[in-house]
């Protein structure tokens, strides 16, 4: 088991073993990096190409089928078209914050990566506050974004990048909020402890992921759509809304810098996906029991090439919201379900006290219709109100 | 020698930031440095080994206050660039006692603080844990005034936004 399982952590000691003894850490870094990087940045070329050909699959059409056997290449033609395109800067832009803009969401991105455990004893860097890092880090992407709109001097660019802003902010509220119970219940925010904290078996061999709790399922749908709006992806493609402000912050990039921040969008698509995957999906370990053979690291890429899989069935089936229902539907919805999640999350804890061989399915249906009569009250009372008439400020 | 060359650098970064802040023209490159001077302070915290502060540092100052300058400034039409004229006002000279003032203060009690002694550094082991155990025991009080009181602004901020309709009007077509 150990040797495929640590295959990759075995390649990163014997290539550092080559180097000198004072250059060790700098070298193993650097090795770290690059596999990182030389993984994610194919995952991204790989997702381009399935999530068109999947698009097209549900859409009853084809999908790119030119290039290479069953438009396979397609990502390699895309990359040469974006490195050989021009690269236009408007007139009028602010040369250099148009210049940096792309480069300040796509660094901290990468960052992100370094905390998450892909495997077992696979994680780049080991922090006590892993979670606390990652939207540290995230949250330098909302100040990158204003940069592209406004220094593009658009108004295409200026009205998408706000949007972009207000929506990254509603989110972000639900997207952390539905993390916390994950990280009272571990009592940890290093995201190895919360690996670990899931790495046991109950009955029937069973894993002890949080997603089989009531709060953890659904602390997990929340995380999803938060993080589907996080990044920026239909429904909530409104910063980019093509039909209505052609492309948002996006509209006066071309060539590599374009091609920048596609990558900077599906990087973070990543790297939530991979945070989902660690807090509620076990990260590592295996469903059952009898399938902890497999390499860990085999486990982390089927749960995550699952959701990204379900991203991109979510951007298939619907249709793209307005900007007030966007923003109702966290304030007014995502955001108090998250709360009641914590109180979820108390009660299963209280619980867990109890003794008696009727007391795990009692308590799992007690916890979940806690979370479950508050989603359907809120619903209803939300559905029940008719929205106020719309007023217009400026366009009479 | 590593680590100084790294507290030069970030500390070059972060001044020069914070000088950049003041002395750009544009508004919007004034707020952007400043974006850069927070990042660099959090940079330093994280070389000090303080990570909780550090992170905390770079998610509520880069990712909420910056936000919210630069949204002050789009909101007050505040960016475009006055042709001629110079960023300082013209008062600027009463600056020069205040900061030297200030500078004196922070000098003085600087270097006769106790912290200056360069004790063995402790290691602190999982500091996460151990300031929210403090804060959730011994300074139970400061938080809980701390979140009355933002709750209180957040409030008034909304009271403040909400435009009453006027009464005369009729009501929305």
């Amino acid at each position: 088991m150990s040797g495929l399982d640590q295959i990759f952590v075995g390649i990163g000691h014997g290539l550092a073993g080559w180097a000198p003894a004072s250059v060790r850490p700098l070298v193993a870094a650097v090795l770290e990096i690059a596999g990182i990087m030389a993984v994610f940045g194919s995952c991204f070329a790989l997702t381009t190409i399935v999530e068109r050909k999947v698009l097209g699959r549900m859409q009853n059409r084809y999908g790119p089928n030119r290039v290479g056997p069953c438009g396979l290449l397609q990502p390699l033609a895309d990359g040469i078209k974006m490195l050989t395109k021009e690269d236009i800067v408007p007139f009028s832009a602010d040369k250099t914050v148009h210049f940096l803009a792309p480069l300040a969401l796509t660094v901290p991105v990468w960052l992100a990566f370094a905390v998450l455990p892909f495997g077992r004893n696979m994680s780049a860097i080991e922090l006590n506050s892993g979670i606390l890092f990652f939207f540290a880090i995230g949250s330098a992407s909302e100040l990158a974004v204003f940069m592209a709109g406004w220094s593009s001097q658009n108004k295409y660019s200026l009205v998408g990048a706000m949007r972009a802003i207000a929506q990254m902010i509603s989110y972000e509220v639900p997207l952390v909020l539905s993390t916390v119970p994950v990280l009272m219940l571990a009592g940890s925010l290093s995201l190895n402890d919360i690996v670990a904290a899931q790495g046991t078996y109950t009955f029937g061999g069973l894993a002890r992921w949080n997603v089989f709790t009531p709060w953890g399922l659904a602390g997990l749908l929340l995380f999803l759509i938060a993080a589907t709006a996080e990044s920026n992806r239909s429904p909530f493609d409104l910063p980019e809304g093509e039909s209505e402000i052609i492309a948002g912050f996006l509209t006066e990039y071309s060539g590599f810098k374009y091609a920048l921040f596609f990558l900077g969008e599906y990087l973070g698509l990543f790297a939530l996906t991979g945070l989902a995957v660690t807090l509620f999906l076990g990260g590592w370990h295996a469903p059952f029991q009898w399938l902890e053979w497999a390499p860990s690291w085999l486990w982390f890429g089927i749960k995550f090439g699952a959701l990204i899989f379900l991203f991109i069935w979510v951007r298939a089936t619907l249709p793209r919201l307005r900007l007030d229902q966007l923003l109702n539907f966290s304030w007014r919805f995502l955001t108090p379900l998250s709360l009641i999640n914590l109180l979820v999350a108390a009660a299963w804890y209280w619980t867990g006290a109890w003794k008696s061989a009727a007391a795990p399915p009692v308590r799992w249906l007690l916890c979940a219709a806690l979370i479950a009569l508050p989603y359907h009250w809120l619903g209803q009372a939300l559905r029940g109100a008719s929205p106020p008439p719309r007023k217009y400020n400026y366009a009479e | 020698m590593l680590n100084e060359i790294a507290f030069l650098l970030l500390a070059s970064l972060t001044l020069a930031g914070a000088v950049a802040a003041m002395m750009l023209r544009n508004l919007v490159h004034c707020a952007l440095c400043a974006a850069g001077a927070f990042a660099g302070l959090a940079a330093l915290y994280l070389q000090l080994n303080a990570e909780f502060a550090g992170f905390a540092q770079l998610l509520v100052y880069v990712g909420a206050v910056a936000i919210l300058i630069v949204f002050t400034i789009l909101l007050t039409r505040g960016a475009e660039i006055q042709p001629g004229g110079t960023t300082a006002s013209p008062s600027w000279w009463m600056g020069v006692p205040v900061g030297a003032l200030v500078a004196a203060c922070l000098v003085g009690s600087i270097m006769s603080s106790p912290s200056l002694l360069r004790l063995p550094s402790q290691n602190v082991q999982a500091p996460v844990k151990s300031i929210g155990e403090q804060l959730m025991t011994q300074y139970i009080m400061p938080l809980e005034a701390i979140g009355l009181l933002l709750t209180a602004a957040l409030l008034g901020a909304v009271v403040i936004a909400m435009r009453e309709p006027p009464k005369s009007e009729p009501a929305a077509r």
